[in-house]
């Protein structure tokens, strides 16, 4: 699927942006994130051909960062930290629960295609708020096992016409493609 | 000793992260000054007001700025905004809270050093707060703090934010650099320092969040009133994020030299549920642990590292007596082998083989001889590996066999882990 009108110009604005159009490949690879949800091998040779770089370039790039997707994941992201400081907190308790209620194992996606979800040993900067997990980018801290009930019945309800049924009205349209992480191994 | 707040002063006042209303409670004031002043002056203060850098190093940030060498355009400012040391809350704090109070101080380095390009490098997680800080830079271009001919001043600054994409490593600055200039993450050799070639091989200064948060309070009060907050080798406050098996795990500013009791018994609330305290560990994922015993270290980069840990990116995480060491080690090992860059062998290989002798331990399955195994791989990745993510994977295991060896002749003894079932009832 070839990139948006819109993409691309953002893509070659950032290259003049930057002293070394190398440096805009990463932005871009958000770019393409942001518009079709995963970056593929397409999307990254579109990518080479804005910034005249060649494509194995933005490949090595790409494969290096764990953030970008190389293929479609549920509507909803959901990762919950298990790392020490979460794990104090009862993370390892949340993330089982978590399981059992999505009815999914760690990495995959729900069968309504609504959430996928994943454990991190990556911490996500919110241990204060410990055991947390985030939605679509969004911190959840706290994590009660009622929260999470409340948290996945959000995320469950069908999209409405205009925008993700979990969006609270005062968020920004743009987060609706909020760009979500590849899972990690732990 | 009184908490006196220097970068969270005004965090209470709200919507402090709109432009209006923090030059209501002051703001921009201090780079206003500080565009009054020559460069070198400022570069001068810096280093008399005794500011160090407070990513984790603590090298003094005054002194970091005079090693560019002379004559030698251009130059950039880069802000390291790659929080990712486990534990470690604080840069996402003051971003939230305060924008522009980063941005100002970014402002100033970049005056201070004479670079007229200034980078923020925000790690991918931290997605509204990236927001938080393209709202700051857009209403500071509208109101002629960033631009051409800044106030009337005659110099330019550009501000550009860049958005990190889930790699720990990018923390490290030379890694941070090659990523920015769109490679893989990975680090360089040092020599040169980025100081000298830093990001397109030009002299580049890197700086924290916190660090720079600290440079519009020193310009707007000067060196001496800074000095005289914190300890003669630590001057001013330290944002500490308290985490694990508090009442009330959170930000909190402490002046340093603060005893590290004041932080876990009065701001932290103490122990969570009557418990006694088995271990903290300042610094992040990579710092030595400390016991009881160390309740009354100051909380100050030589204090902490005289008791024989690290203060580090200022975490402080509390593990009270119901705590599996062995297991908290082990999360920390399997990140740091996730998180390995790969390019060097010790590292790679190091992390990977320490985080499957770890699992063995959990799960029961550790030999006798695998405690020194551990520590012998340690030995091997520490001071061996290219950059010192390798060396900090092993000071926490390390250190946690060294108070609590026989927890881990535990697991080998008892077949598994003996902390599986919480002593919750017994205490409660």
């Amino acid at each position: 699927m070839p990139l948006a009108k819109s993409t691309v110009e953002h893509i070659k604005g950032l290259a003049q942006r930057y002293p070394s159009r190398q440096s805009a490949i990463i932005p871009a690879l958000w770019a393409v994130q942001h518009e079709q949800g995963y970056v593929t091998k397409e999307a990254m040779a579109e990518i080479a051909e804005h910034l005249g770089l060649p494509s194995s370039l933005i490949e090595a790039t790409s494969s290096f960062y764990s953030m970008f997707l190389t293929k479609p994941e549920g509507r909803h992201d959901v990762v919950i930290c298990v790392n020490a400081p979460c794990m104090l907190r009862g993370a390892d308790e949340m993330a089982a629960y978590l399981q059992r209620t999505l009815g999914v194992r760690d990495g995959q996606t729900t069968s309504d295609g609504a959430i996928t979800w994943h454990s991190t040993i990556e911490c996500l900067g919110a241990c204060g708020g410990a055991p947390m997990m985030q939605v679509d980018h969004r911190f959840e801290e706290n994590l009660t096992e009622e929260r999470i009930d409340a948290i996945i019945e959000r995320l469950r309800q069908p999209v409405a016409a205009g925008g993700g049924a979990a969006l609270p009205a005062a968020e920004p349209a743009k987060r609706k493609t909020a760009p979500k992480r590849v899972r990690t191994q732990n | 000793m009184p908490v006196k707040p220097v970068l969270t002063k005004d965090f209470a006042t709200e919507n402090l992260e709109q432009l209006k209303v923090y030059e209501r409670a002051g703001g921009y004031a201090g780079f206003k000054k500080a565009l009054e002043m020559q460069p070198d002056e400022l570069v001068e203060l810096v280093k008399k007001s005794g500011l160090r850098g407070r990513g984790g190093a603590g090298f003094p940030t005054g002194n970091k700025w005079s090693f560019l060498p002379k004559g030698v355009y251009p130059r950039y400012l880069v802000c390291n905004a790659d929080e990712s040391e486990p534990g470690c809350f604080k840069d996402r704090y003051l971003i939230e809270k305060s924008p522009h109070q980063v941005l100002e101080g970014i402002l100033i380095a970049s005056y201070a050093i004479g670079s007229n390009l200034a980078f923020i490098y925000i790690r991918g997680e931290y997605l509204p707060q990236h927001d938080a800080l393209e709202t700051a830079i857009a209403e500071a271009r509208q109101a002629g703090y960033i631009g051409k001919n800044v106030l009337g001043k005659g110099y330019d600054i550009d501000v550009i934010l860049h958005r990190g994409a889930g790699a720990y490593i990018c923390g490290e600055e030379t890694a941070l650099l090659t990523s920015l200039e769109g490679y893989r993450g990975e680090p360089r050799l040092k020599p040169p320092f980025p100081a000298i070639k830093g990001l397109y091989g030009k002299p580049t200064i890197m700086n924290n969040v916190e660090t720079v948060c600290n440079l519009p309070h020193i310009v707007l009060n000067g060196a001496d009133w800074f000095k005289a907050i914190g300890t003669p080798t630590g001057s001013g406050t330290r944002l500490w994020c308290v985490s694990g098996h508090v009442n009330r795990p959170g930000n909190y500013e402490m002046e340093n030299g603060t005893p590290i009791r004041e932080l876990i018994e009065g701001q932290g609330g103490g122990v969570w549920k009557n418990r006694k305290l088995k271990a903290f560990q300042p610094g992040g994922a990579s710092m030595m642990v400390l016991l009881p015993e160390h309740l009354d270290v100051g909380l100050d980069f030589d204090a902490i590292q005289k008791a024989g840990s690290l203060a580090g990116a200022g975490a402080m995480v509390v593990m009270d007596e119901t705590t599996c060491m062995v297991d908290a080690a082990r999360r920390y090992v399997k990140f740091f082998s996730h998180e390995s860059c790969g390019k060097c062998t010790p590292c790679r290989e190091g992390t990977f083989w320490m985080a499957n002798l770890f699992d063995r331990f959990e799960a029961g399955d550790a030999k006798p001889g695998d405690i020194d195994l551990l520590l012998d791989i340690g030995y091997s990745i520490d001071g061996r590996s290219f950059c010192p993510l390798g060396d900090a994977s092993t000071w926490f295991p390390r250190s946690v066999i060294k108070f609590f060896r026989d927890e881990f002749q535990q697991h080998i003894s008892e077949k598994g882990c003996p902390f599986k079932k919480p002593v919750e009832e017994a205490v409660a």
